[in-house]
């Protein structure tokens, strides 16, 4: 397998004189299809790894590749979603999900002449999030978790090769959480696509993840890389089983002595 | 409706009735001169005795004060998205703003009278000038309070910067921008009754100063009225706009009230 998402020995400040590095020699590979998880203390620089590894900042020193190609510009085949949904309240559901597809090459040039086709689409992403029919409600009209699910499938529209997730459940209640670990399980095991998903929280790598990166306080690098090799599919009772509390505890051993 | 509605939806004119009510007895009962502070009824009286000159008058004050805030929504938005788009504009363009703004805007209506004469143009101009800054402080702030989240979403899929504007920047701001309006249009009344007190022989702020010559004190406190009453009226018209463009932004119970 090759690497899909690269970076190499990358170190980036950002802008500002007296600027602390925010990763230093931080060297990360993905390959394609896979679930990576990125876990540190906070402040580690989990969130640089993320606009570093789309195009959003450049590296200081080191090199980003994305599906093969140096990264100078934003890369335009990811996904993204925060742990805030960043749905625009003056549009629909739908309308929010076809955000992207205003903006992507080819689907923007086509937008008008396949808007039916799309607002299909859509509805069936919704639908098969659980969001059936919620399409013309608008976003401040939706829970929490419902938010989350459509900010979601906004960073899937456009069906990207590579997903980038900022703590997208940080935000929710422990239940909505865990049905949302199940909902991107399956759309990834369905779409094959390349995640990378930045978390606090273990049990949530360890229980969506192929590989975890464990990185260490600022300035970020990664100091254990741990392959998970429960099997697939992963149902949410294998969170009980002591295999998974066993990872758990190991890479949460890993944090603590990263956080010294 | 229930009770407590019908009150709320009444109070306004209840207060206002019993602001005149209360002038009107304290003029009788303190035995204010009429020259001094004339009463409601007096202010009434000169209402019909100088129906035309007032009508007419009004309506001159009002073209004026709405050309110059038309004037001023065209300026300021243009000059808001502008400031908006790039740091360095908004850098560079503030502090002269800033300044601009801190000038009382009755200083320069000599300089514009220099320029255009007496009358219209002037008139038109000071409402302009003094209602353009709200608008542009606010359009400006729209733009600059984009969630970075939101900004880095639509880059990562390659979005230009126009686009950002197109598809966020100019829709989050609409709500900044119709709630300016209401502050500008109030203060393009104050500019545009400036310049006709200080040059000009038409408009309300004009008939103040003839009625304060000929000491017609109840005429300019029907003067002070009529802007009250067309700034009130004014203030609805911008406040519906708001609610009508901008229904997704009003949901908080306070917008309601």
């Amino acid at each position: 397998m090759t690497a899909f998402v690269a970076l190499d020995g990358v170190s980036h400040a950002y802008a500002g004189v007296n600027s602390a590095l925010a990763v230093d020699g931080l060297s990360i590979s993905v390959e394609s299809g896979e679930f990576a998880a990125v876990v540190g203390p906070s402040g580690c620089g989990k969130s640089t790894l993320m606009k570093l590894a789309t195009g959003l900042q450049f590296p200081r020193a080191g090199t980003v590749t994305v599906a093969g190609e140096k990264v100078t510009a934003p890369v335009k085949i990811a996904g993204m979603a925060f742990q805030a949904p960043t749905l625009l309240p003056w549009r629909t559901t739908i309308e929010n999900l076809l955000l992207p597809l205003e903006i992507v090459q080819p689907y923007r040039g086509e937008m008008r002449r396949r808007r039916a086709e799309f607002t299909d689409r859509a509805e069936r992403l919704l639908a098969s999030v659980g969001l059936e029919g919620q399409g013309s409600k608008y976003p401040w009209e939706l829970s929490g978790g419902m938010q989350q699910r459509t900010s979601l499938c906004r960073a899937l529209i456009h069906e990207p090769q590579l997903l980038m997730l900022d703590e997208p459940f940080g935000a929710l209640d422990a239940f909505t959480r865990e049905e949302l670990w199940c909902v991107i399980r399956d759309l990834q095991a369905a779409r094959k696509i390349t995640v990378v998903l930045v978390t606090h929280d273990l049990r949530e790598a360890v229980f969506l993840a192929d590989r975890v990166f464990v990185m260490s306080s600022r300035p970020g690098r990664v100091v254990v890389e741990k392959r998970i090799e429960l099997p697939r599919p992963r149902d949410l009772e294998i969170t009980f089983t002591q295999a998974f509390q066993d990872i758990v505890h190991e890479l949460r051993s890993h944090i603590v002595k990263a956080r010294q | 409706m229930n009770r407590v509605e019908t009150l709320i939806k009444l109070s306004p004119w209840l207060f206002t009735i019993g602001l005149f009510v209360v002038w009107e007895a304290a003029v009788h009962i303190f035995q204010i001169p009429v020259f001094f502070l004339p009463p409601p009824s007096a202010i009434a009286q000169a209402f019909v005795d100088y129906s035309g000159p007032i009508a007419r008058n009004s309506w001159i004050t009002l073209q004026t004060t709405l050309i110059g805030f038309g004037l001023a929504v065209g300026f300021g938005l243009l000059l808001g998205l502008l400031v908006g788009w790039s740091r360095a504009i908004y850098a560079g363009l503030y502090p002269l703003m800033i300044g601009f703004n801190a000038i009382p805007k009755v200083a320069l209506v000599p300089i514009l009278v220099l320029w255009f004469g007496i009358g219209f143009v002037p008139a038109v101009l000071t409402a302009f000038l003094i209602s353009f800054f709200p608008i542009v402080v606010n359009v400006a702030t729209g733009l600059a309070t984009i969630e970075p989240e939101l900004e880095d979403v639509l880059k990562a899929l390659g979005a230009s910067k126009l686009d950002i504007m197109r598809k966020v920047g100019i829709p989050r701001t609409l709500p900044y921008f119709f709630g300016s309006l209401k502050v500008a249009i109030t203060l393009a009344f104050v500019g545009s009754v400036i310049s006709e007190s200080v040059a000009s022989n038409y408009g309300i702020g004009n008939l103040m100063l003839q009625a304060q010559a000929q000491f017609q004190v109840p005429l300019i406190f029907a003067g002070l009225i009529v802007l009250a009453v067309e700034g009130i009226a004014m203030y609805a018209v911008m406040a519906m706009l708001e609610r009508r463009m901008t229904r997704w932004a009003q949901r908080s119970g306070f917008a309601q009230a």
